[in-house]
């Protein structure tokens, strides 16, 4: 695994550097002062060193590393997410127990690899007794919404995130031990696809996907990232169990809902009136801003591995 | 006269305020939005609303060092003057400046303790509503003080600051947060108009403050 790693390591550093040095370049160029898009892809550039940095610390923490960082990640994402929504004073308990419960129980079950009750906990108890809690209190103002996007979030912060380290917990023949780089080739793949659509959208970009929903998104950039993201996952295939063509494949379904993610997430700031989920990341915006296309990605792509990798 | 002595933090006083502040960074993210007034090491008055302990914690987080060091909080000496420990938390650890509403000694008058405060140099936090606010009003009216400091010492610049969602966080009632993500929104300074009238200018700095409620429909 030693080698596998330090070879994405390796492509990394160079992707990254490449990055800096062209938008450097770009930066020299343009008339100044620079252009909004010129600072943003500088400030988005300096976020992905760290962001790298941070996954590679976490990397080397292996299962450690990995439980309590999405559960960080899963943190971020929750808060964001919920303060955008419409919350009641009678909401209180409910709030804190999707923090101070919720969070730490689906990460201690991810760590212990439950499966039974880590695929049903949320969508389950949580979904059933939430509500619950919330009709309990009596406060019947605005019910359907707030229990709507209190399981929403849940669901999208925690339930869909935990899927990520969970893959640590697939039993794949012939490739135990080696799950750590399971997450390693789908978040590289994902927000890989992120990236490339963004530069397929900006150098090619005229015809849009959906202007009523995201100004950003074009047909270009989807086709073009979704191509080039599947030969980048074809690419990758040596450090997963899947033959090139498979990993072309599963990266194309992964990146796909990625795709659409990022839509969902767009559809809902649009709903709210925000630009973006928060101010986490510089130059990208909130934590859910960069992991939109990941939480969809992460549990298909954990139920394609089981279904037809595992024993 | 109360003769206040003020010195820079002590070394409890700094351990405390950067203990607080990354505290209320882990819990609330928070961020200030300089919309009108730009971080500034001169002598200010900020006033805020105020729901909860935890305000005072958020606005001086959005603070540097510098400003944090010289910069106190007025609270209400009936309530953290009550009991020695609670004097220790206010003014040993928390460095505010404690006033009591029902004085009557001339050494107790609250405007002559900020006063002091002021001509030391140094710099305060105020809730002009006087109490949290546990109503379902947005702001409750402002009591007088903040006209009078500002007619005592003209110079000194009166900085609205709004605290957004700290009453989602913490509402009234309960003693555990739920992280939410806020911001301290920092206006335009305020200053009494030549002439203005005392109500006039309370209701002004009140309308001024309401109006830098990023999301007043969020409020609830």
């Amino acid at each position: 695994m030693r080698h596998e790693i330090s070879i994405l390591i390796i492509g990394l550093l160079a992707v990254l550097t490449t990055a800096s040095i062209v938008a450097a370049i770009l930066s020299a160029r343009a008339p100044k002062p620079l252009s909004s898009t010129l600072v943003n892809l500088t400030q988005r550039i300096n976020a992905w060193w760290v962001m790298v940095a941070l996954m590679t610390v976490a990397f080397f923490f292996g299962r450690y590393g990995m439980t309590i960082l999405f559960a960080l990640i899963s943190f971020a994402a929750l808060r964001e997410f919920v303060t955008l929504t419409h919350t009641r004073r009678s909401d209180h308990w409910v709030l804190l127990g999707m923090f101070g419960i919720i969070i730490p129980f689906q990460y201690w079950l991810v760590w212990t690899a439950w499966y039974g009750l880590f695929v049903i906990f949320i969508p389950v108890y949580c979904f059933l007794l939430m509500p619950a809690i919330t009709a309990l209190h009596g406060d019947t103002e605005r019910f359907l919404e707030r229990i709507a996007a209190q399981q929403w979030a849940v669901m999208i912060s925690v339930y869909c995130v935990s899927h990520v380290p969970a893959l640590l917990t697939l039993n794949v023949p012939g490739f135990e031990g080696r799950t750590l780089l399971l997450i390693a080739f789908l978040i590289i793949v994902v927000q890989g696809s992120d990236v490339l659509q963004y530069i397929f959208g900006k150098l090619f970009g005229k015809h849009r996907f959906s202007p009523n929903v995201s100004p950003s998104k074009t047909w270009e950039g989807l086709i073009g990232g979704l191509v080039s993201a599947s030969l980048l996952g074809a690419l990758l295939s040596f450090v997963t169990p899947f033959s090139p063509l498979q990993a072309a494949a599963v990266a194309f379904v992964a990146c796909s809902m990625g795709f659409l993610g990022g839509l969902v997430a767009s559809a809902i700031k649009r709903d709210q009136g925000v630009k973006d989920w928060g101010h986490l990341i510089e130059g990208h915006g909130g934590m859910m801003d960069r992991t939109d296309s990941l939480v969809f990605a992460a549990p298909v792509f954990f139920h394609i591995v089981r279904y037809f990798w595992t024993v | 006269m109360n003769k206040l002595s003020l010195k820079t933090f002590t070394l409890l006083q700094t351990v405390t305020s950067v203990g607080l502040s990354a505290l209320a960074w882990m819990v609330t993210g928070v961020r200030p939005i300089w919309n009108g007034s730009l971080p500034s090491d001169r002598q200010r008055i900020y006033f805020a609303n105020h729901t909860s302990h935890g305000d005072f914690i958020l606005l001086s987080a959005c603070l540097s060092e510098k400003e944090r060091a010289i910069t106190h909080a007025v609270a209400a000496g009936e309530y953290w003057g009550k009991s020695r420990l609670r004097r220790f938390i206010a003014e040993d650890m928390l460095s505010s400046v404690l006033i009591n509403r029902q004085w009557t000694k001339p050494e107790e008058n609250p405007i002559e303790i900020m006063l002091s405060v002021l001509d030391q140099g140094h710099s305060l936090i105020l809730f002009p509503e006087g109490t949290r606010n546990m109503t379902d009003e947005p702001l409750l009216a402002f009591r007088s003080g903040l006209y009078n400091l500002s007619m005592a010492r003209p110079e000194v610049e009166l900085i609205p600051c709004w605290i957004e969602n700290m009453s989602r966080v913490l509402p009234k009632g309960q003693f555990l947060p739920v992280p939410l993500l806020c911001r301290v929104v920092f206006g335009a300074p305020v200053a009494v108009g030549p002439g203005e009238e005392r109500r006039a200018f309370l209701e002004r700095a009140h309308a001024t403050l309401l109006a830098l409620n990023p999301r007043p429909e969020r409020d609830d």
